[in-house]
C-alpha cells in the first residue's frame, strides 16, 4: 500500500507540474462548458421574416402586429414581390415570409376562406418546420381572438404543460451533453496519453523491473486523473447551476456516485487506448479525434438517436456517455432516483469492469 | 523555381509513400461522409405519446386513432392513470402525456366545451414544442370534423384562415441536403488545416526543418512547398466528397460551380495559414494536436453545421463569425441549395480573403521569428 | 589558402540575463578541420547556429567565408554544408531522391544532379541502395550519406554538429576518412564532438566552457600547455573548471 502512494504521489506531481496539461485539464472543461453552455441552444428566436401584404387592410396589419410581437419573429422587411423574397432567401438572412394577397382582410369579414401563404427557407428543413409552426399557432390564436368565442361550439381546448423547463430554456438538452462530451474527451485522452508516454520515453521498463505489480503500475496512473476528473466534475457542475442556472433536482450524492462511475469507466477506456498504442501522437489521434464526433453524434445530445438507421443506433450503445447524458438527466434534471436508472447504471458498470479487465490483461501480455 | 518544383516533388513523394497518413487523407473523410449524414438527422418525427385515457368513449378513440395516423406520433402506452404514464416520461419511453379527462365526451356533447391536457418532457425544448404544436394541430383538425358533424351549417359569421405553406429551396423537406455540404466542408477542413500543420510540426520533431533553414531556400518557398500539396489535396478531398454526395445522398448543387470552387481555393488558403499558424507555436506534433483538438471542437458545434448560428446570444454570434468554417458552411449550403450568387455572399468572400491575409501573414512573421 | 574560411570577433548570443555564448574570438582557415569542443551546455550548439545563420548574434562580428553573419545570411547559406546532431535527410526519400532534392535546392543543374550523384552512390558503396527509402538504411550508413549529401555543391565550410553520435568505431574511422577527403578538396570542416580520440583527428581544437573559448589550439600544443598525456586529459582540467551545469 505504501508503494502504491508513493507511486500516485509521483503521478501527481507529473500532473501538476506539466502545466499545459492542467490548462487542458481544467481551461479546457471551463472554457467549453461555457461557451457550449450559453451558445448552443435550438431554441428559436427574433428569426427575421418578410411580409407581403397585398392586401393592407386592417386584417393584415393586425395580424403583422401579432407576428412582429412574437418572440419568435423580427419583421426585416414589407416587400411586394415573390422575386423579393427570392432574392432575400438568397442572401440568407430571412428565414421566411407570409404572403397576404389582396382581398385577405375582405374575405375574412364576409365569413369566407381567407388564404394566407407561409414561405419558409427550407435549406435547413428543421428551422423551416419549427417556424411554420409557430407562424400556424399565431394565426390560430388571431383566428381565435377575431372569432366570437361564443359561436364555436364543442371546442377541444388543449392545456399545455411543460414538465421540467416550464421557461423553455433552450440549452436545458445542451448542457449535460456537453458536460458528457467533455468529461469523456478529457478523462480518455489525458490517461491514455500518461502511460504512453512513459512507454516512449523508456520509463515503463523501469516501472516493470521494479517488484511493483504492473496492475498496480496501471492503476496507480489511473487515481490521480480520478482525483483530478473529481474536481472537473465539481467544478462543472458549479458552472452549471450557478452561471448557467441548471437545477440539481434529485440526489446530490447520487449524481457524484453515478458521475464518478462515468469518470472511472473512460479512465478505463483510457488505459485501453494506452495499453495497446505505441506512441502518444498516436494515442492522441485516437482517443481525441477518434472518439470526439462518435461522442457528439451517438451521445444524443444534439441528434435524437431514435432518428438514425438501426446499426448506428446499435453503434451508440458502444458510447459511454450516451448512458451518462441519460441518467444525468435523469438526476439533475428530472430529480428521479436510482429505480429509474438502475438499468443505465448497470451498463456503464458493466463496460468499466469489461475495460479494466481487458487493459489489464492486454497491458500484462504486453510485457511477455 | 525550381527549388519550388524540387520542395513539391519531395512532398508530394513523402504523401504518397505514407501509407498511415494516405488512408486519414483520402479514405477517412469519405467513410464520415457517407456515415456522419445518417446520424445527424435533426428531423422531429416519432414523437413517443403516451395517452391517459380517463374517458374510453368514442371521441377519444377516433382522437387516438387520427393521432396515431398522423404520423408524427408513436404511441407508446395507452393507460387510465397518469403515474404509468409518467414512468413512461421519466424513463425516456415518452415525449408527450396526452390526457383525456373523465366525461370528455360529454363534456364536449353538453357543456359545448371540453380540456385535454399535454404535458411534454421539455428538456428537449424542440422535441416540447414542435411536439405540443403538432400535436394541437390534430386536435384542432378533430375538433373541426367533429363540429361538422354535428353541425354541419357553418354558424360562423367569420371566415377561416387557409394557410397554404411552401418550402422553397428544399420542398422535400430533405435533411441530408442540409448537412452532407456542411459536413463536407468539416471534413475538408480537418484534412487541410490540421493534417498540414501536423505535417510541419513533424519536420521540426525530426529535425529536417533545421537542415531546410541552413540551405538557401527561402521561407516563402518551403511555406508555398507545404501549402500547395494541401491545398490540392483539399480540392480533390472537396471534389470526392462533392460528387458522392450527388450519388449517394443526391445532393446537386444548384448554383455556380464555378462560384463554389473559387470561394474553397480561398477558404483553403485562410485554412492552411491557420495551420501554418499552430504549427509555428508547436515544437511537436503532440502540442498541435492538443491546439488542433481544441479549435475542432469549436469549428464543430459553434460553425452552425449542428447548430443554427442564428439562436446564438450576439457575443457568440461573434466568436462565430471570427471562425473561418462558419462563413464556408454558409456559402456551400447557400450555393448547392440555393444557387446564391457572388452578390448575396460577397461578405463572406470578404471575411474569408481577410481570415487568409490575416492568418498567413501573423504566420510568417511568426515563423521567421522562431526559425 | 591565405583567407580565412570563419572570422569571428567577440561573438556573444545572450538570452536575458544568460550569456549563452560570451564574446568568442577564433579564426578558421580554408581547407582546416577545426574542433569545436565543450561540455554539454557550454554553448557550443548556440555558437555554430549563429554560424549557419540560423540565429542572430547578440553583439560581435563574424565572416562566415567571407560574408557577414549579420547583414549576409542568405549568402552564407549558399557557400556552407551542414550536418546536424539529429539525422536531416527525409526517410521516406529514397537515396537519390534526397542527393536530387537538397543537391537541387543549392543549384545543382540535373546533368551535375546525376554525375555527382553517381560519384557519390559509387563511393559510399551505395549502388544496390540507391532506390531503397533511407529510412532503411543503418544509421552509419545514413550518417555517411547525410555528410556527403552536406557537401555535395561544394560549400567552402561544411558545419557537423556531432556527426557520429551512437555509431560504432569503424563506421567513425570511415567517416573521418571521408571528412580528411573534404577537406583535401579544400573544403573547411567545423566539427563538433564528444569523442576524444576524433578531436585528435582535427588540425585545431578549441574547447568552450561556459560560454567562453578556453583553449584554442592543435591537439598536440594543448596537451603541452595542459601537460596532459591525452586530449581526455585536457578535457577534464578544463571542463571541471565549469560553472554551469551541463542539461
Amino acid at each position: 500500500m505504501k508503494q502504491f502512494m508513493v507511486f500516485v504521489r509521483k503521478e501527481f506531481y507529473h500532473v501538476f507540474r506539466d502545466r499545459r496539461t492542467l490548462l487542458i485539464l481544467f481551461g479546457l472543461p471551463v472554457m467549453q462548458i461555457l461557451l457550449f453552455g450559453y451558445a448552443l441552444t435550438t431554441e428559436i428566436k427574433n428569426a427575421e421574416i418578410i411580409i407581403v401584404d397585398h392586401a393592407g387592410d386592417m386584417a393584415s396589419q393586425q395580424l403583422t402586429t401579432m407576428i412582429a410581437a412574437s418572440k419568435y419573429f423580427d419583421i426585416n422587411a414589407r416587400v411586394v414581390s415573390d422575386e423579393d423574397i427570392y432574392k432575400a432567401f438568397k442572401k440568407g438572412k430571412v428565414k421566411c415570409a407570409v404572403v397576404f394577397p389582396s382581398g385577405f382582410g375582405n374575405d375574412l369579414q364576409h365569413g369566407q376562406t381567407a388564404q394566407i401563404q407561409i414561405i419558409a427557407d427550407a435549406a435547413d428543413p428543421n428551422t423551416a418546420k419549427t417556424l411554420t409552426n409557430y407562424l400556424t399557432a399565431i394565426i390560430g390564436d388571431y383566428q381565435q381572438q377575431i372569432s366570437p368565442t361564443a359561436n364555436v361550439p364543442m371546442r377541444i381546448e388543449p392545456v399545455t404543460r411543460m414538465l421540467y423547463n416550464p421557461e423553455m430554456n433552450g440549452s436545458m438538452n445542451f448542457i449535460p451533453g456537453v458536460m458528457a462530451l467533455v468529461l469523456m474527451i478529457i478523462c480518455t485522452t489525458l490517461t491514455s496519453v500518461s502511460i504512453v508516454r512513459e512507454k516512449e520515453m523508456g520509463t515503463m521498463e523501469i516501472l516493470l523491473v521494479s517488484p511493483f505489480k504492473p496492475t498496480y503500475v496501471v492503476l496507480a496512473k489511473a487515481v490521480p486523473y480520478l482525483a483530478l476528473s473529481l474536481i472537473d466534475l465539481i467544478i462543472i457542475l458549479l458552472l452549471s447551476v450557478f452561471l448557467l442556472d441548471m437545477p440539481i433536482r434529485g440526489n446530490i450524492i447520487l449524481l457524484f456516485l453515478e458521475s464518478t462511475l462515468f469518470i472511472i469507466c473512460c479512465l478505463s477506456l483510457g488505459l485501453l487506448i494506452s495499453s495497446v498504442t505505441r506512441t502518444q501522437q498516436i494515442a492522441m489521434m485516437v482517443s481525441m479525434m477518434g472518439m470526439m464526433l462518435p461522442t457528439i453524434l451517438f451521445t444524443g445530445f444534439i441528434f435524437p438517436l431514435e432518428n438514425m438507421p438501426v446499426p448506428l443506433q446499435v453503434v451508440s450503445n458502444a458510447v459511454p456517455s450516451r448512458w451518462f447524458y441519460v441518467i444525468i438527466k435523469a438526476v439533475m434534471l428530472k430529480g428521479l432516483g436510482i429505480g429509474v436508472i438502475w438499468k443505465e447504471t448497470l451498463v456503464l458498470a458493466g463496460m468499466t469492469t469489461a475495460l479494466l479487465i481487458i487493459s489489464i490483461k492486454s497491458f500484462k501480455t504486453r510485457l511477455s | 523555381m525550381r527549388t519550388l518544383r524540387l520542395l513539391l516533388e519531395k512532398e508530394f513523394r513523402q504523401i504518397f509513400r505514407d501509407k498511415g497518413l494516405l488512408p486519414i487523407l483520402f479514405i477517412m473523410p469519405m467513410v464520415q461522409l457517407l456515415i456522419m449524414p445518417l446520424a445527424a438527422n435533426f428531423d422531429v418525427k416519432n414523437i413517443n405519446l403516451a395517452v391517459v385515457d380517463r374517458d374510453h368513449s368514442t371521441y377519444t378513440q377516433q382522437m387516438v386513432s387520427k393521432i396515431a395516423s398522423s404520423g408524427y406520433f408513436r404511441i407508446t402506452g395507452y393507460y387510465t392513470d397518469y403515474t404509468p404514464a409518467m414512468h413512461q416520461i421519466e424513463r425516456e419511453k415518452a415525449d408527450i402525456i396526452l390526457e383525456i379527462p373523465a366525461h370528455f365526451e360529454t363534456d364536449l356533447v353538453r357543456e359545448s366545451k371540453a380540456s385535454v391536457y399535454l404535458a411534454a418532457d421539455a428538456i428537449n425544448g424542440t422535441k416540447a414544442g414542435l411536439g405540443s404544436a403538432y400535436l394541437n394541430t390534430i386536435l384542432g383538425d378533430f375538433n373541426n370534423e367533429i363540429r361538422m358533424k354535428w353541425l354541419p351549417t357553418k354558424a360562423a359569421a367569420v371566415g377561416t384562415i387557409d394557410i397554404t405553406s411552401s418550402n422553397w429551396f428544399n420542398p422535400e423537406m430533405n435533411y441530408h441536403l442540409y448537412m452532407v455540404p456542411g459536413i463536407l466542408v468539416l471534413l475538408v477542413t480537418m484534412v487541410g488545416g490540421f493534417i498540414a500543420a501536423l505535417n510541419i510540426v513533424k519536420e521540426k520533431e525530426i529535425g529536417t526543418i533545421e537542415q531546410i533553414n541552413v540551405t538557401p531556400i527561402k521561407k516563402w518557398q518551403f511555406i508555398i512547398g507545404k501549402m500547395i500539396p494541401f491545398w490540392t489535396i483539399g480540392m480533390v478531398d472537396f471534389t470526392i466528397g462533392l460528387l458522392l454526395a450527388r450519388y449517394v445522398y443526391g445532393v446537386i448543387p444548384v448554383g455556380s460551380l464555378l462560384l463554389l470552387y473559387s470561394f474553397l481555393s480561398i477558404y483553403l488558403v485562410a485554412l492552411l495559414g491557420f495551420g501554418l499558424l499552430i504549427s509555428t507555436y508547436s515544437d511537436n506534433q503532440l502540442q498541435a494536436m492538443f491546439v488542433a483538438f481544441f479549435f475542432i471542437m469549436i469549428f464543430m458545434l459553434m460553425s452552425g453545421l449542428f447548430v443554427s448560428v442564428d439562436n446564438m446570444p450576439p457575443w457568440a454570434k461573434m466568436i462565430t463569425k471570427l471562425t473561418p468554417v462558419t462563413h464556408f458552411i454558409d456559402v456551400v449550403r447557400m450555393i448547392v441549395l440555393k444557387g446564391s450568387h457572388f452578390s448575396d455572399i460577397k461578405m463572406q468572400f470578404l471575411y474569408e480573403i481577410a481570415f487568409a491575409v490575416v492568418l498567413n501573414g501573423w504566420a510568417i512573421l511568426n515563423y521567421r521569428k522562431t526559425a | 589558402m591565405s583567407e580565412k574560411a570563419i572570422v569571428c570577433k567577440d561573438l556573444t548570443k545572450r538570452f536575458g540575463d544568460f550569456f549563452a555564448v560570451n564574446h568568442i574570438s577564433f579564426d578558421v582557415d580554408q581547407g582546416e578541420i577545426f574542433g569545436f569542443l565543450g561540455a554539454n551546455g557550454a554553448g557550443k550548439t548556440t555558437a555554430m547556429r549563429m554560424l549557419c545563420g540560423l540565429s542572430y548574434p547578440t553583439s560581435g562580428e563574424a565572416t562566415v567565408a567571407g560574408y557577414n553573419v549579420f547583414r549576409q545570411q542568405e549568402a552564407i547559406k549558399r557557400n556552407i554544408g551542414y550536418m546536424s546532431q539529429k539525422f536531416s535527410l527525409y526517410e521516406s526519400l529514397t537515396v537519390r531522391e534526397n542527393i536530387r532534392f537538397y543537391g537541387g535546392v543549392y543549384g545543382l543543374s540535373d546533368k551535375q544532379l546525376k554525375e555527382k550523384g553517381d560519384e557519390l552512390i559509387t563511393k559510399l558503396g551505395l549502388e544496390k541502395e540507391a532506390k531503397m527509402m533511407v529510412g532503411s538504411l543503418p544509421l552509419g550508413w545514413k550518417q555517411k550519406l547525410a555528410f556527403s549529401v552536406a557537401i555535395i555543391h561544394q560549400p567552402r565550410i561544411v558545419f557537423l554538429d556531432e556527426p557520429t553520435g551512437g555509431v560504432d568505431p569503424v563506421t567513425r574511422r570511415q567517416f573521418w576518412d571521408l571528412i580528411y577527403d573534404a577537406a583535401a578538396n579544400g573544403i573547411t570542416v567545423f566539427v563538433t564532438t564528444h569523442y576524444m580520440d576524433e578531436a585528435e583527428y582535427c588540425n585545431r581544437i578549441s574547447i568552450m566552457v561556459d560560454g567562453r573559448i578556453d583553449a584554442l589550439d592543435s591537439p598536440a600544443n594543448l596537451k603541452k600547455q595542459f601537460d596532459a598525456a591525452s586530449m581526455n586529459e585536457v578535457f577534464y582540467a578544463l571542463a571541471r573548471t565549469a560553472k554551469r551545469s551541463a542539461d
